[in-house]
């Protein structure tokens, strides 16, 4: 060998190959090994002939031929390789290999303790049945300390913050039992619905890992929990199946499942598949394509049709929204689809690349969704007197202004960020600092709304 | 001389199969062995081979391992199966086939155009 700045510097080179070569998918790393120890075994005799180090490297690379038409080559040998396998232990080192055990094994020991948890109270007389009310009021503190404790474990969370994440669930857990409702009243119903959505952020302080307080540590987390839905809907259609197929059979041999069905198969499989989501998603996060940016694609221009189509016809005609009941409900929930939407796009997209089509048609989906509901807003306000203020209403005329000022200055960030002063970091930052809002209001709804509207 | 892409192709399997007849071998080794005996008239991209050897592997004519080498690196190792040598013979039995019947050919040609054939080119040198 020449001298060691020589070595060193074809050490350098052979790397940069090497990750060059890495990043194709066809092409594995125990693959890339083997082209790598052609390489060098090309360049000593190179070498040896005389050339320079440096030459012999480009030599060699050049013999091996254009890395496009290789990587070709072996995606038509190893066309599999293309389809990303559900690989959960990564096949080529010893050390990660064996992490990824561990991991899987405490998920599967998390998603068996929920599985017991759930179960729990039954040994104190509260049944589901009976007691639907603390069921659904407490739901979320079966599985989602679980869920934390699962992040912090992963993360190796410093004990001041393991302090905080728990006394957020005792508060938690004493706000959804000390107050008296009243049996399936509104205020009890609201606690139900709120109460996941502070102890989601709970779990996303924990996910994030001290990561929280940055901007890219919650956009983290925001795909996480798009991607967690998706694999928690694929696994509950599955277990749909399991369930439809296992009624059938049992019922050919006379025996009704449904007694176990209710008590133990859907709560024990609801809460156990939270976790073993979860940690699907973490295993995978890196090889399979993530869907929510996918279905962000594919719906984005459906549903800005749809709005512009509805805007139309109100405008064509002069048929104002109808406020019946429900109608807050469904245009705050138009706001909430959209709000993912966009969050989704933004979460999926490169902050440095120019604006183009799809950012327009994002923008068209985000105004019109906008007028519409200002539409809708404006019908009620006029009649909110003569309805009077409910708990229901109060919290959807609530969440109805957060979604909208979010929308809102979302939509001035993006017209800024077409039009050239904006970059897109900014509509990023706006997401991403909003997150705490939600958690905030949800919060509210849990704590102060059962007292001001007396337990009703 | 430049060979058709599609004659290497086809070629391949029965070049591969026969050097590692010989004995078991590596990448490196094998393209060494395969300038050697085409006296360089083969021009195969080095990387191409890979896909080739993994070809084989997947259809079983041959297996890898493996092992260090006296560099110190891993080096992967490949072997031909008892199968694969059932191949390398078919093969042998369809190129000798197709050798005779264009020989033939070239013959009647050659009496009608005596033209001079290419003996044998002279070895290019190896390795630079």
């Amino acid at each position: 060998m020449p001298d060691p700045g020589h070595a060193a510097l074809l050490e350098e080179q052979i790397d940069q190959w090497r990750s060059y070569l890495r990043r194709r998918q066809a092409v594995h790393s125990v693959d890339v090994a083997e082209l790598e120890d052609h390489l060098r075994e090309q360049v000593a005799v190179l070498v040896d002939a005389g050339l320079a180090t440096d030459e012999a490297f480009l030599v060699a690379v050049k013999r091996m031929g254009d890395l496009d038409a290789l990587s070709r080559e072996f995606a038509l040998e190893h066309s599999d390789r293309l389809w990303k396998q559900l690989v959960v232990v990564a096949p080529d080192s010893e050390e990660p290999r064996a992490r990824a055990r561990t991991d899987a094994f405490v998920a599967f020991c998390l998603a068996v303790a929920a599985a017991v948890v759930i179960k729990v109270p039954a040994l104190f007389g509260i049944q589901m049945d009976q007691d639907a009310g603390f069921y659904a009021r407490n739901l979320s503190l079966f599985v989602l300390p679980l869920l934390t404790g699962y992040f912090v474990w992963k993360r190796r969370l410093d004990t001041t913050t393991l302090r905080w994440l728990a006394l957020a669930f005792v508060a938690a857990g004493v706000f959804a039992n000390v107050y008296p409702f009243a049996p399936g009243g509104s205020t009890e119903v609201l606690t139900a619905l709120h109460l996941p959505i502070v102890l989601w952020v709970v779990v996303g302080i924990a996910y994030a890992g001290g990561r929280w307080s940055q901007v890219a540590g919650r956009m983290d987390f925001i795909r996480f929990s798009g991607e967690l839905l998706i694999y928690y809907v694929l696994i509950a259609l599955g277990g749909a199946v399991l369930t439809g197929f296992m009624a059938m059979i049992f019922q050919a041999i006379g025996t009704d499942i449904e007694p176990f069905f209710e008590s133990w198969l859907l709560p024990c499989g609801a809460v156990g598949a939270v976790v073993v989501a979860s940690w699907l998603v973490e295993a995978k996060q890196s090889v399979i394509e993530n869907m929510a940016p996918v279905l962000t694609r594919l719906f984005t221009p459906l549903f800005a049709a749809v709005l512009v189509t509805f805007l139309g016809t109100m405008l064509w005609t002069g048929h104002g929204v109808d406020i019946e009941r429900e109608v807050l409900i469904a245009f705050d929930l138009l706001l909430v689809i959209v709000l993912g939407l966009l969050l989704y796009s933004v979460s999926a997209r490169n902050p440095l690349s120019p604006p183009g089509a799809f950012d327009v048609l994002q923008v068209v989906l985000v105004v019109s969704a906008l007028l519409a509901d200002a539409v809708a807003l404006w019908a009620i306000a006029a009649r909110i007197t003569e309805f009077g203020f409910t708990p229901n209403r109060v919290a959807a005329l609530g969440e109805n202004a957060i979604l909208l000022i979010n929308l809102a200055w979302s939509a001035v960030l993006y017209i800024r960020f077409l039009r050239g002063p904006g970059s897109f970091a900014d509509l990023e930052r706006w997401q991403t600092d909003y997150v705490p809002v939600y958690a905030l209001w949800a919060a509210i709804v849990v704590i102060v709304f059962p007292p001001v509207f007396a337990y009703i | 001389m430049e060979i058709n892409k599609d004659l290497i192709a086809a070629s391949s399997t029965p070049i591969v199969l026969a050097i590692l007849s010989e004995e078991d071998s590596y990448g490196y080794a094998i393209l060494q062995r395969v300038r050697e005996l085409s006296g360089g008239r083969l021009e195969w991209t080095d990387g191409m081979l890979y896909p080739v050897l993994h070809r084989l592997g997947r259809l079983g004519h041959v297996e890898a391992r493996w092992e260090v080498a006296e560099s110190g690196r891993r080096r992967k190792y490949y072997r031909i199966t008892p199968q694969g040598r059932a191949q390398l013979e078919e093969q042998r039995r369809q190129w000798q086939a197709v050798d005779a019947t264009l020989r033939d050919i070239w013959l009647a040609l050659s009496m009608s155009v005596p033209a001079s054939h290419p003996a044998s080119a002279a070895p290019l040198p190896q390795g630079a």
